[in-house]
């Protein structure tokens, strides 16, 4: 999901000053287990506290990252509605970005941090705003099929135990939502358009296809921090269940708009009652993640630039403030 | 002309002035070095880009002639834009687009202000809905170019440099033409003699408290409001046209 680093282990954590008892790893397990939501001023484990931070973070970093691929086509929107509903889109991710910050600074780290660990590279964002925007259409198939794999992963995140992340995600699944919607429409209006118009709704689903399965992460079998972050209920559902429920969902919403899911192999199990459908190219995904996809470079190029650019912007806000606290303690 | 059409052509040159502005900014998205500041700059675009819808609706009921708001933006080529000229300069550094947005809203803030007053019901309660919002910008807009006129000695040098190097595209929001004196007569439109004197005081104010100076240069530029343009501006008509001209026809 917009959070797929986090079945790597990470680095540079820093040793709890204080054992933890298993009283109170015990009394913390009770909480969860009887549905308590845990606060930012509550005692937590340390690993649980990091947990969140990685995945709020990255989800924050995602939602950053994201607002490129769909910038891309701002300026080039086909219509003043469409340029207005996209401009709207990407500065509710701007305003997620802000929120999810918010929610991970509630554990103790800085927004500078974060920040400074994206651009460093040493945080992930999510693998999918590596791929590039190369027509109109695919801002529907971003719509359609990014923001649909992201609600799965985020309702269900609106009852994690960490309330102050719980919270945001109630609010920005309710814009999520929205934009997932609004994507469908104009996948639609582009199927029922002209044959060129449909041709390019196709060749959207054909490239974003893989890349949203993808964002649910590695199989169950290779998900090695799952398990934990399911006890703690930060997570509620494994990645598989989810991608099956995304698969299931999306390939009705496909036919029905007349197009064709790239994938030879996908076929409903009536036995079942799901979609079965081919391996994932796990390769590609490590790929990926690994920082050698489409975008990569592109987008932390972008993101760094305009971090160093305004360098002197932030020193002269921070100058100016000094003056004038300066001035009114004279 | 009668009247109406020459209200039409001036809703339609405030659409332009609007729809412009907005879309440079758009270009700006996802390069903003602070989030509150990217935020700020999506939402403020998203109302001019809002205010050129209901300025060319309304321009498009006024002609009669079934053209449409995306027909003004997307099929009309470059002359038949008539914004200023100071809102179609490229984005540059933080401090240029700074400077553009204060230089623009405090005229268009007197000449929206202006509109809420003229005969026209309808021009007056779209002039009423974008004064509000054009105020707010003014009021962020202005706040940095104090930070950035009053910061650090680079932060200052720079904001210098791009009042002086924007100067030149101001006369012209103060010259007025046949259309603006035809919709002063008509309909009790903005009178920009005034609004020149409210302009010069507002910025004095701001240029001050910025610790900045009143650029010296006295050539003023101009061209916008007649359909003459920079050179810059073909390029934001071509990338903003591309798709509807390219599949003409299409609905998107």
């Amino acid at each position: 999901m917009y959070t797929q680093g986090l079945d790597k282990a990470g680095k540079n954590e820093v040793a709890n000053a204080d054992p933890e008892t298993a009283e109170q790893l015990e009394a913390f397990q009770a909480r969860i287990d009887a549905e308590e939501k845990i606060e930012a001023k509550d005692w937590m484990p340390e690993a649980y506290r990091r947990t969140l931070i990685r995945q709020i973070s990255q989800h924050a970093h995602s939602e950053i990252i994201g607002m490129q691929p769909e910038g891309n086509w701002l300026t080039r929107a086909p219509s003043l509605k469409r340029k207005a509903i996209l401009l709207a889109k990407v500065q509710d991710e701007a305003g997620h970005g802000l929120y999810l910050y918010s929610a991970a600074e509630t554990l103790g780290v800085s927004r500078d941090q974060m920040v400074a660990d994206l651009l460093s590279g040493k945080a992930k964002y999510s693998s999918i705003f590596n791929y590039p925007t190369l027509g109109w259409a695919d801002i529907g198939a971003i719509g359609w099929l990014v923001d649909g794999a992201a609600i799965m992963n985020q309702i269900p995140l609106c009852r994690c135990s960490y309330g102050p992340y719980a919270r945001a995600m109630v609010r920005v699944c309710k814009e999520e939502s929205f934009h997932q919607r609004q994507g469908f429409e104009i996948m639609l209006t582009l199927c029922r358009g002209t044959a060129e118009q449909k041709a390019m709704a196709q060749d959207a689903l054909k490239r974003f296809w893989w890349p949203s399965l993808m964002m649910f992460g590695p199989n169950d079998s290779n998900s090695t921090h799952s398990a934990q972050s399911m006890a703690w209920k930060i997570k509620r559902f494994s990645n598989d269940e989810l991608r099956q429920k995304f698969v299931d969902i999306t390939v009705r919403q496909a036919d029905f708009l007349g197009l064709r899911v790239p994938d030879d192999k996908l076929a409903f199990n009536d036995a079942t009652g799901h979609y079965e459908f081919s391996e994932i190219d796990w390769q590609e995904f490590f790929d990926v993640l690994a920082g050698n996809g489409p975008c990569n470079s592109q987008r932390m190029a972008k993101r760094r630039s305009a971090h160093e650019d305004g360098a002197w912007v932030r020193e002269a806000a921070r100058a100016y403030a000094d003056k004038r606290a300066a001035q009114a303690a004279a | 002309m009668t009247p109406e059409q020459h209200l039409t052509a001036y809703i339609l040159r405030l659409g332009d002035n609007a729809l412009v502005l907005g879309q440079r900014m758009l270009e700006l998205v996802a390069a903003y070095p602070e989030l509150e500041e990217e935020l700020a700059n999506a939402n403020f675009a998203l109302d001019y880009i809002g205010q050129a819808r209901m300025f060319y609706s309304y321009a498009g009921e006024l002609e009669g002639a079934g053209r449409s708001e995306d027909d003004f933006a997307y099929f009309r080529p470059e002359h038949e834009f008539k914004n200023l000229l100071l809102v179609e300069q490229p984005n540059g550094h933080f401090g240029d687009t700074i400077v553009r947005q204060v230089l623009f809203d405090v005229y268009y803030l007197g000449l929206l202000e202006a509109l809420t007053r003229c005969s026209d019901q309808r021009l007056a309660e779209i002039a009423a809905r974008a004064e509000k919002e054009v105020r707010y910008h003014l009021r962020h807009s202005a706040q940095w170019l104090v930070r950035l006129g009053d910061g650090t000695e680079e932060s200052h040098r720079k904001a210098q440099r791009s009042l002086d190097g924007l100067w030149r595209f101001t006369g012209e929001m103060f010259a007025a033409d046949a259309l603006d004196e035809a919709v002063l007569a008509s309909f009790g439109g903005p009178n920009l003699a005034d609004i020149a004197a409210d302009w010069q005081k507002d910025i004095s104010t701001i240029v001050d408290e910025a610790t900045l100076s009143i650029p010296q240069e006295t050539h003023m530029a101009s061209g916008g409001k007649q359909g003459m343009h920079t050179e810059h501006f073909g390029y934001l008509v071509a990338e903003m046209q591309s798709l509807p001209r390219t599949y003409p026809g299409a609905t998107w």
